[in-house]
């Protein structure tokens, strides 16, 4: 198993050198964003107004975190479970997303854009909120925030610890198949 | 006939709503700690090891373990003799919730309407299950259910002749099906007999069990043991990546059922699996 750092922006070098099973610290600024604020963003382009962020070399996150409490950047904040935004995630791909962090099973349909797109798809680990909010360095709402918990959110993160569960090849880190292909596990 | 105050009732859940959600139960961290030495995958025991860090950060900093802390359900037993003083007792549930989720700086993850869908912003309602039963005491058990793993569960109206194997196979399948989403190493809550709705409900009533616990019944504490031993060789493993850590307990409840049917309910929880209970 690598373990690598990685910085933002993502692009599409860095995501080539990247394979399912290894572990990665991300340091840098992402997005968060999951089920209605997806549906916003993509009603939003689609009118033609400008994204709340540059979507080129991004990376979103899957999160609806805790309120902070006083003294704190954030509250927990883990990652939701990603197969509910399958549906919007080829279209984002295609406008220029690189990464995405989540934690569950993609669709054919976004494996088939992240090959296309040289994108890559992280697993954070879901349940430990906590732990990943100490990863949280600064944190501010740059969209849709009457949806509270779901408006979309700028993070400054510091080794934030991920795994890479489908590289831009395709290689998915849930499948048996791939594991003993690329000797994970045992 | 003995009183309760409903402002006790309010203070109770509240307390139970912020205490559950910073702290792993016992039955839990002592389980995870157990497996992060049996299980196979480096992956998968770096992950387990992350789940202890992050339970002690959220005991420490008094945190919640998870973000998604839930839809709250409770399971309320309440003694024939006891006499609810200065209001209902649902609203003063409800209101503990209200007051835990925001004190406790938890997240609100309640829509009003399931097409609407506008946020209720205060985590309220919840779901209560009452029981009415002797003595004068009020017993509330408390879950925060989070939906990666509700979304996973499933239901099964079984024929007769289906039997215990058909049972298994449906659990089985249920947890194969999860895989990765519900947040593996899991807690699988199953529910036989009665009708669609007892079964539902017997399955989340077994998730507010204890994992070190099993069923009084000899036959069914069995299937407890087999079921869990059949889905930790899955090699779903934590998180999904592999490995020999996939469900940390399986609790299994039973009720009598019609003479043709045998309803099978699948609640999937997840390893945060949050109960907490408290006699008045
Ligand atoms: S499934 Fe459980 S551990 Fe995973 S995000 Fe939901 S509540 Fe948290």
């Amino acid at each position: 198993m690598i373990e690598l750092n990685i910085y933002t922006p993502l692009t599409s070098h860095k995501v080539k050198d990247l394979t399912a099973g290894d572990k990665i610290n991300l340091t840098g600024t992402i997005y968060t964003a999951r089920d209605a604020a997806h549906e916003r963003l993509i009603n939003d382009i689609k009118k033609g107004n400008n994204p709340p962020f540059n979507l080129q070399n991004s990376i979103v996150y899957y999160v609806g975190p805790c309120p902070a409490k006083p003294g704190y950047v954030i509250g927990s904040s883990g990652p939701t479970t990603s197969y509910r935004m399958d549906k919007y995630t080829p279209f984002l791909l295609d406008k220029g997303i690189k990464g995405m962090i989540g934690k569950g099973v993609r669709s054919n349909e976004v494996i088939s854009s992240m090959k296309k797109n040289d994108a890559v798809y992280f697993g954070a680990i879901g349940g430990a909120g906590a732990l990943i909010s100490s990863c949280i360095k600064k944190s501010k709402v740059i969209a849709y925030e009457d949806l509270g918990t779901e408006a979309v959110r700028e993070l400054y993160v510091e080794d934030f610890p991920l795994i890479v569960v489908i590289d831009c090849k395709g290689n998915n880190l849930y499948n048996k198949q791939d594991r003993l292909k690329l000797s994970i596990g045992g | 006939m003995r009183k309760i105050k409903v402002n006790t009732i309010i203070e109770k859940v509240k307390e139970m709503c912020i205490k559950s959600n910073y702290n792993l139960g016992y039955d839990i961290l002592n389980k995870i700690k157990e497996v992060s030495k049996t299980e196979t995958s480096s992956i998968g025991k770096d992950i387990l090891e992350k789940l202890l860090l992050n339970a002690k950060i959220a005991a420490e900093k008094e945190l919640p373990i998870c973000q998604d802390t839930g839809m709250a359900v409770f399971f309320v037993e309440i003694g024939q003799d006891t006499f609810i003083e200065g209001g209902s007792l649902t609203d003063s549930i409800n209101e503990g919730v209200r007051q835990g989720y925001r004190e406790g700086y938890l997240r609100k993850s309640i829509v009003k309407d399931p097409l609407i869908r506008q946020n209720t912003n205060d985590n309220t309602p919840s779901i209560i299950h009452y029981d009415i039963v002797k003595g004068d005491k009020l017993k509330i058990c408390f879950a925060p259910k989070g939906f990666g793993s509700e979304n996973m569960s499933k239901l099964k109206l079984l024929k007769p002749s289906d039997g215990v194997n058909g049972v298994k196979d449906f659990i089985i399948e249920t947890v194969k099906e999860a895989g990765p989403n519900p947040c593996p190493p899991i807690v699988v809550g199953v529910g036989i007999g009665g009708t669609m709705e007892k079964a539902c409900i017997l399955a989340k009533k077994a998730l507010f069990r204890d994992i070190d616990t099993y069923n009084k019944k000899q036959h069914i504490k069995d299937l407890e043991i087999e079921l869990y031993n059949e889905i930790n060789k899955l090699d779903i493993g934590p998180q999904g990546f592999g490995g020999n850590t996939t469900a940390l307990g399986v609790n299994i409840e039973v009720f009598p059922t019609h003479i043709a049917g045998l309803p099978v309910a699948v609640n999937i929880n997840c390893h945060v699996a949050r109960h907490m209970e408290i006699v008045i």
